[in-house]
């Protein structure tokens, strides 16, 4: 019952906690914009496929496909990143979680909000990348179907839930160790290789194919992705309800597990001298 | 039946484990193989109750646990032992309902955001914390005729100066009135003005609201002014439980008694009163025993050259650090004897 209260008082306050969470985000925007130029690499893939594919298709991707996957990849990664791993570790570190902790909400919570809030800034922010995608995008990759439509808009919110909550989890190390962001960057090794970042999933061998598809990696990029520029097709919908069914599967597992280790944390959390 | 008291405290410990080594690069290294820890008790079987709308000063040298007891209260520190209940709720548990209750104001921490004006800070809170529209409105009214806060809330936190965010903090942490106030030195940094401030709306607040009070402050004219009680922690210990005056009379049973001349003054005369603290052409201080007084007095003001003179209590910061060397060496004596 508490719980369900606790819930019902975050939902009430969530619509004011995204309006100043949007506000702190405009004062933000000059930083928001270079992390953003940061996160590029997608455009640098793009470069160097476009002249692997410039006298041939590779697999399924002609120059055009290429193009229509990695500007996919762009806007994919900017609406569902966040920055949860080095607030929550700095916050941690320095003893400013306590604020939170006196807020009668949830701090991951009150987290959400703030990173889900800077979410319209950077969509406006990628809205050149997003018109030349949708004029290099092939007649028919874009989902047509209803089903398709709001499944590519499920992977999306279910991209943005897995990496917040592996941030959250891997964030809480801090409670336990002097710092997290190390563990995160060995998380980031494993994105860059298995999400389909730098190189389309499908372009793999067989076997790390399948591993590929087995771990979390993908169900935070090239599944959306692939959604999004008709490589998993309107008439696939089986595979895209089975892929959808496990990345929310992902979504529970890594939210359960980031509120215990949180949870857990806190009470380990000493805040001493900070 | 839910407890009367604003703040409960029984046998409260809490200890530390932290983790220690020499300087240098060799000490660095052989610790990756072999650390040391180190058992640090910030708190030892601490006791103390607070009444509704009390108004308490929490007294202690650097280190002495204060900060560490008021993060217990507030919740944000799990007790090692003992038990602990705040307006009726067990703090460790963090109830919303308890949050809701209770408010900390660390000097050096703040909660405002830093680069919004206050205000998004207050609209935040509101939400946070369900006020309604007409509480809201209402709270920040009185906040405002208060702390004067007027255009300083609608500059980004950034700009303020320290008083002005110290004043904001204040705003944004009661917005919710709470019922019970842990207030860790409020006053820190704050120029003299800005202190009086501040110490005048804690006490209005505490009077309207008929809010709970605890206070920690390195300015004891914060204390003196504020609390009729004090609470004085050394090294995690409870060392006196009281008011002040009976502190002060009983650590330093002497008066100071302050004098001004209009002529050439005998210094001899005046060190027949009392023992010398300040003597100059101007002006005398001198210490004289509370059951002497009345005969100091008496003297002194049968001497021509005295133009004026005044009875005080000696400093409280003299008095402070009367006490806690008395407890250091206490301290120390236990432990040569264990």
């Amino acid at each position: 019952m508490s719980a369900l209260q606790d819930l019902g008082r975050a939902a009430r306050a969530y619509p004011t906690l995204l309006r100043v969470g949007l506000a702190e985000a405009v004062a933000y925007r000059a930083e928001m914009l270079v992390w953003m130029l940061t996160t590029t690499m997608p455009l640098v893939s793009l470069a160097l496929w476009s002249a692997v594919a410039e006298t041939a298709p590779v697999g399924r991707f002609t120059q055009q496909g290429f193009a229509a996957y990695f500007l996919a990849t762009l806007l994919v990664r900017q609406l569902t990143g966040s920055w949860l791993v080095w607030e929550l570790n700095q916050d941690i570190r320095s003893g400013m979680l306590s604020r939170r902790l006196l807020r009668p909400i949830h701090p991951l919570i009150g987290y959400s909000a703030t990173n889900l809030a800077a979410i319209p800034l950077r969509a406006a922010l990628i809205a050149p990348p997003a018109i030349v995608w949708l004029l290099v995008l092939e007649p028919g990759a874009f989902p047509r179907t209803p089903l398709t439509l709001i499944t590519a808009a499920l992977s999306i919110v279910g991209a943005w839930l897995i990496n917040f909550f592996i941030m959250a989890l891997i964030g809480s190390i801090a409670f336990y160790l002097e710092s997290s962001t190390a563990i995160f960057d060995l998380w980031m090794v494993g994105f860059m290789l298995l999400s389909g970042y730098l190189v389309p999933l499908e372009l793999f061998p067989a076997g790390l194919r399948a591993v590929a598809h087995a771990l979390p990696f993908r169900y935070v990029l090239a599944f959306p992705v692939e959604i999004l520029t008709g490589l998993l097709r309107d008439d696939q919908g089986d595979a895209i309800l089975r892929e959808l069914g496990i990345q929310w599967l992902y979504v529970i597992g890594a939210g359960s597990a980031a509120i215990a280790a949180f949870n857990t944390g806190v009470r380990r959390f000493s805040a001493f001298g900070g | 039946m839910p407890s009367p008291l604003a703040v409960e405290v029984r046998a409260l410990s809490k200890t530390y484990e932290v983790h220690e080594r020499p300087p240098g690069l060799a000490a660095a290294l052989r610790s990756v193989f072999r650390r040391t820890y180190k058992t640090v008790h910030a708190v030892t079987d601490l006791s103390f109750t607070v009444e509704p709308g009390e108004r308490v000063g929490f007294l202690g040298p650097n280190g002495a646990g204060k900060t560490t007891t008021l993060k217990m209260l507030s919740g944000l520190l799990h007790p090692t032992s003992g038990e602990a209940r705040v307006a009726g709720y067990v703090p460790r548990k963090r109830e919303a309902g308890f949050l809701k209750k209770i408010t900390l104001v660390m000097g050096q921490k703040q909660q405002l955001l830093w680069d919004l004006p206050p205000a998004d800070t207050f609209t935040m809170n509101r939400a946070i914390y369900e006020v309604s529209d007409a509480d809201f409105a209402e709270t920040m009214a009185e906040l405002n005729e208060l702390l004067s806060l007027g255009e300083i809330m609608k500059k980004p936190t950034r700009q303020l100066s320290l008083g002005e965010r110290m004043k904001c903090e204040l705003a944004a942490a009661l917005l919710h009135r709470p019922q019970v106030l842990f207030l860790d030195e409020p006053t820190i940094g704050l120029d003299v003005a800005m202190q009086l401030t501040v110490r005048e709306f804690i006490r209005r607040y505490n009077e309207r609201r008929g809010a709970t009070v605890l206070l920690t402050s390195h300015y004891m004219d914060d204390v003196a002014s504020l609390c009729p009680r004090v609470v004085v922690i050394d090294q995690g210990r409870l060392r006196y439980d009281g008011d002040l005056p009976s502190l002060v009379r009983s650590i330093r049973p002497d008066k100071r008694v302050a004098l001004r001349f209009s002529g050439t003054a005998d210094r001899a005369a005046i060190e027949r009163a009392g023992k010398i603290v300040e003597f100059d052409a101007a002006r005398a201080v001198i210490q004289v025993a509370q059951v002497d007084l009345r005969e100091a007095v008496g003297h002194l003001l049968g001497l021509a050259w005295v133009s004026d003179l005044t009875i005080e209590d000696p400093p409280l910061e003299e008095v402070m650090r009367d006490l806690f060397s008395a407890s250091k060496a206490a301290a120390a004596e236990e432990a040569a004897g264990a």
